[in-house]
């Protein structure tokens, strides 16, 4: 039930007449007008039990209260573009980056102004938080994949992608290198730094590293160089679209890999088997930066909000706080967004690693013509791994049909 | 419940005289009476619960209804008589919230652009294409505020990053004062004549505080100072104004963007402000789904597959299961109540969960029917498109025959082994008895669940979505339909997940297209199945 300041207000009054009627007594002294809604916060699991402290804290503090109701992570952009629209949708949400484009585009998120704050995050969160110039999140993580090296079986940094696979084939293990994969949908997002090293991203970057919607950069030579890659990877079993990311880290772990493409989420199976591991930057494939893809999750205000001002409040003094984005990146395991934060953090080296993969890495594009991106980009590197005809054609086939979508 | 008198005597008035007569039309005990009160005062005091909310959201056309609705409910309970009313009105409430709402409500969407980027109303268009055409300058510095009230009128008391004080409001622009106090901080926090606003009082009046734009100068181009938390404020300039006498926005180089018409600002360039709003669109999404490249194109085929698909299901797990029933059901046979039992396993697990296991079972490289069954063949089991028919079929055929069984089981139980006796005493081969006795009784109850079998396995979304999720594509075709595609799965794709953004009124469209299939056969089959019930 949407309950608005004003509403309450009415509710109050009507309350307050209804009393003086049924006790027939004078009417109570007229007081400061004073607030009593509440802000209603969407998280997950992980984060709620993190954000309970904060918002005790700022009931305490602030008088209002957080109301926090745990959802499904991966239901809470869709939930939220149905339900702001007709009111009863929540002030804040927690999500990623790069369900912006869409939450823009129906018009439910509303802007952020950080401030000066803005500079005490990492510069990549922010740009990821950043939608045609204009702000609409607050950050608290970033995370991004990287190369993790099993020390071993391969005791050098290789120098390339190529250097990396002979290094894997001369260790004598069953798989030169391991990256998650899907037999329907291979996984772009894991083969992107390799395919961003050949110079072509989903989009143009512009001056200041937002990508321009309008301008498909898939594409350009260096992503039909990296196609024809692909297919010699392909053939030459390096990647296996049969190798899914349970099985990657499966075998990984069974140290029958020296190298594994993926994420922090990773690691802790990792430690547990007791693999001697190492996290180094991607090599490059095709001579320029390995850049992956860099994820970042923060909270974002409705546009319905009838409390702007108190979820303002809430995001930017208290969960844009040291101690608030430490508390989160502990339950979560992803680098804090807030620099301080990071400085700290990173006295675990698994985190200072990853964190330096990343800061080559791009921001993964936030607009919302990336849902058609994915699934035709997914499909056709699959298509090329498995040999399923020229690679440059089905390059070439697939950067029209994207962009007949965008067209629309 | 008890029945109250008045029925009885609504059919057959006892003689009686009028005092007693009026008597009857009370509920016959104390007991009952107290329970319809107590129910219908709890009923009641949420409806009127909600009847006030909805009155201060004024959302007036629920408020009819649930107005309406309790007026009805306690007009039925209160009064004697109407004794079924009684009985069925919980049922017909229930009915119109959960399945006649629901059907019309989505048949509704079906004729909205309902989807991304359409997504409220008009109002809150206009509204959210206001709020973020205020971009703050660039580089504009942060003033230190402190919000102020005079005779109910709000001012900013601002700092600015040089120490200057200043003072203004919505009709007033900046100007220096003095006189003012400050803080430890050395803002500003106060000016006699002026009430300085607390936390409290801030949020109390948070939407006119965050609205309050407060001009630089008076020059509207130089910008306003906004505020969006109470102590710091921000220089803004709006990039697009909307008048609404004309009903257009205009931004900044002069570009004027109009209803279109199509649920959207649109400019004369066809450049189009978001988000857009609903609007009813008619027959467009019905037009849409024959008309559009990528979803025509596949349609035959993926109509086609969905039959094949459907009525293959249904006929492999109806063999299988009456093959095991009529195995099952020889009365010597030992242990029968153990295979049974493990018979229904595969009923037991949920369906989507099965798939995901078959899933890995089928990897081409490392799941268990290469590795084990066919000793290490790579055999594309998902990724071939035949083969994936075949697989898909096969994981169905494995999920849906403990059910088949069940239902003949049942069936074959109640035909009387008379039947058989007589037919064998005539002559008759065991074959013969089961051809022409046996399959055709059986057919007369377990027919309908065929049909509706049928009309599960044509929506079957889950088995295909878990297993194959449609595919594999054939990239080179450039439509987003798999071999493996069904008609349900191909609607998800196309307006749920990965086609040009979500299209709820597209998705409805096709859902009632869905259904009419659904129904036609269906309705078909019931008249088919008319011709079995003769034989009895």
């Amino acid at each position: 039930m949407k309950v608005t300041s004003r509403s309450l207000m009415m509710t109050g009054a009507m309350a307050a007449a209804t009393a003086i009627v049924l006790a027939g007594c004078s009417a109570a002294e007229p007081e400061a007008p004073q607030f009593e809604g509440s802000l209603t916060v969407w998280v997950d699991a992980d984060r709620a039990g993190v954000l309970e402290d904060i918002a005790t804290q700022f009931e305490e503090e602030r008088g209002v209260t957080v109301e926090l109701v745990t959802k499904e992570f991966c239901a809470i952009r869709d939930d939220f573009i149905t339900q702001a629209p007709t009111g009863n949708g929540p002030d804040i949400i927690v999500g990623a980056h790069d369900w912006l484009g869409k939450l823009v585009q129906n018009g439910v998120v509303a802007p952020l102004e950080l401030g000066d704050k803005a500079a005490e995050f990492q510069e990549v969160a922010v740009t990821a938080m950043s939608y045609e110039g204009q702000n609409y999140g607050l950050p608290y993580s970033v995370e991004n994949i990287a190369m993790l090296r099993n020390v071993d079986l391969v005791s050098e940094v290789p120098a390339t992608f190529d250097d990396l696979i002979a290094a894997g084939e001369a260790s004598g293990a069953e798989y030169p290198f391991l990256v998650g994969l899907d037999p329907n949908a291979a996984d772009p997002y894991h083969l992107y730094p390799l395919q961003a090293s050949f110079g072509a991203p989903v989009f143009e970057i512009t001056a200041d590293g937002t990508y321009d919607p309008t301008a498909l950069a898939l594409g350009n030579e260096g992503g039909e160089a990296f196609a024809v890659k692909l297919a010699e990877w392909g053939a030459a079993g390096i990647l296996n679209t049969n190798i899914s990311g349970d099985i990657a880290r499966e075998e990984f772990v069974a140290g029958k890999s020296p190298f594994f493409l993926t994420g922090p989420w990773n690691l802790p199976a990792i430690q547990e088997a007791g693999i001697n591991y190492s996290i180094d930057p991607i090599p490059s494939a095709g001579g320029e930066t390995a850049s992956p893809f860099v994820g970042v999750q923060g909270f974002f205000i409705s546009a319905r909000s009838e409390n702007t001002l108190a979820a303002n409040e809430f995001l930017v003094n208290y969960i844009g706080t040291e101690a608030v984005q430490t508390a989160l990146y502990e339950v979560g395991g992803r680098a804090p967004a807030l620099l301080t934060a990071f400085e700290a953090a990173k006295s675990n080296a698994d985190v200072a690693a990853f964190g330096e993969v990343g800061a080559e890495g791009n921001p993964m594009p936030n607009v919302p013509a990336m849902d058609v991106v994915w699934s035709d980009w997914g499909s056709t590197e699959v298509a090329i791994i498995n040999g399923q005809g020229d690679p440059v054609e089905l390059w070439r086939a697939m950067v029209a049909s994207i962009q007949s979508k965008i067209d629309g | 419940m008890s029945i109250p008198p008045s029925v009885t005597a609504a059919a057959a008035p006892p003689p009686a005289p009028a005092g007693t007569l009026r008597a009857s039309r009370r509920p016959s005990s104390l007991r009952g009476t107290l329970i319809t009160i107590g129910v219908l005062s709890v009923i009641d005091a949420i409806a009127v619960f909600g009847l006030f909310m909805l009155f201060l959201q004024e959302s007036w056309i629920p408020f009819g209804v649930v107005l309406a609705v309790t007026v009805i409910v306690n007009w039925i309970y209160l009064r004697p008589g109407w004794l079924p009313a009684k009985y069925l009105t919980p049922g017909l409430l229930f009915l119109a919230v959960f399945q006649i709402f629901v059907v019309v409500y989505s048949g509704y969407i079906a004729f909205t652009n309902y989807g991304d980027g359409r997504n409220g109303t008009k109002d809150d268009a206009i509204e959210t294409i206001l709020l973020t055409a205020q971009q703050r300058v660039p580089d504009s510095p942060a003033y230190r505020l402190t919000v102020l009230d005079q005779f109910g009128e709000y001012f900013f008391l601002v700092t600015d990053p040089e120490g200057e004080v200043l003072l203004g409001s919505a009709d007033q622009p900046l100007a220096p004062v003095s006189g003012f106090g400050t803080d430890s901080t050395g803002r500003a926090d106060s000016l006699p004549g002026f009430t300085t606003l607390t936390f409290g009082d801030l949020l109390g009046n948070q939407a006119a505080i965050t609205e309050l734009a407060v001009p630089l100068s008076d020059d509207p181009n130089d910008g306003a100072l906004r505020t969006p938390d109470g102590s710091n404020a921000y220089l803004y300039l709006s990039t697009l104004s909307y008048d609404a006498a004309t009903d257009t926005f205009t931004d900044t180089t002069g570009t004027v963007f109009r209803d279109g018409g199509d649920g959207a600002f649109v400019s004369d360039a066809g450049r189009e402000l978001i988000p857009g709003w609903t609007i009813t669109v008619g027959f467009d999404n019905f037009v849409t789904a024959f008309t559009t490249d990528n979803i025509r194109g596949p349609l035959i085929s993926v109509t086609i597959w969905t039959f094949a698909f459907a009525i293959l299901s249904v006929a492999t797990t109806f063999a299988l299961g009456l093959f095991l029933a009529i195995v099952f059901n020889k009365p010597t046979m030992r242990g029968k109540k153990v295979y049974r039992l493990i018979m229904i396993l595969p009923y037991a697990f949920p369906g989507f969960l099965s798939g995901l296991v078959w899933l890995g079972l089928f990897n081409q490289d490392f799941g268990y029917i290469n590795q084990v069954l066919f000793g290490g063949a790579s055999i594309p089991w998902l990724t071939d498109p035949w083969l994936a028919k075949f697989s898909v079929l096969f994981v169905n055929l494995w999920l849906g025959f403990p059910y088949m069984f069940l239902i003949c089981t049942g069936a074959l139980q109640s035909i009387p082994e008379e039947l058989t006796e007589a037919a064998t005493v005539d002559g008759a081969k065991p074959w013969a008895v089961f051809r022409l006795i046996k399959f055709p009784l059986l057919l007369v109850s377990v027919a309908p669940l065929l049909i509706s079998s049928f009309a599960f396995n044509f929506n079957n979304f889950n088995i295909i979505y878990m297993l194959t999720g449609g595919g594999p594509r054939d990239v080179t075709a450039g439509v987003d339909a798999g071999a493996t595609d069904i008609l349900i799965t191909l609607v998800y794709k196309v307006a749920f997940g990965e086609g040009t953004g979500r299209d709820y009124g597209l998705a409805s469209a096709f859902a009632i297209l869905i259904f009419f299939i659904v129904a036609t056969v269906s309705i078909i089959s019931f008249r088919q199945t008319k011709v079995l019930e003769e034989l009895n």
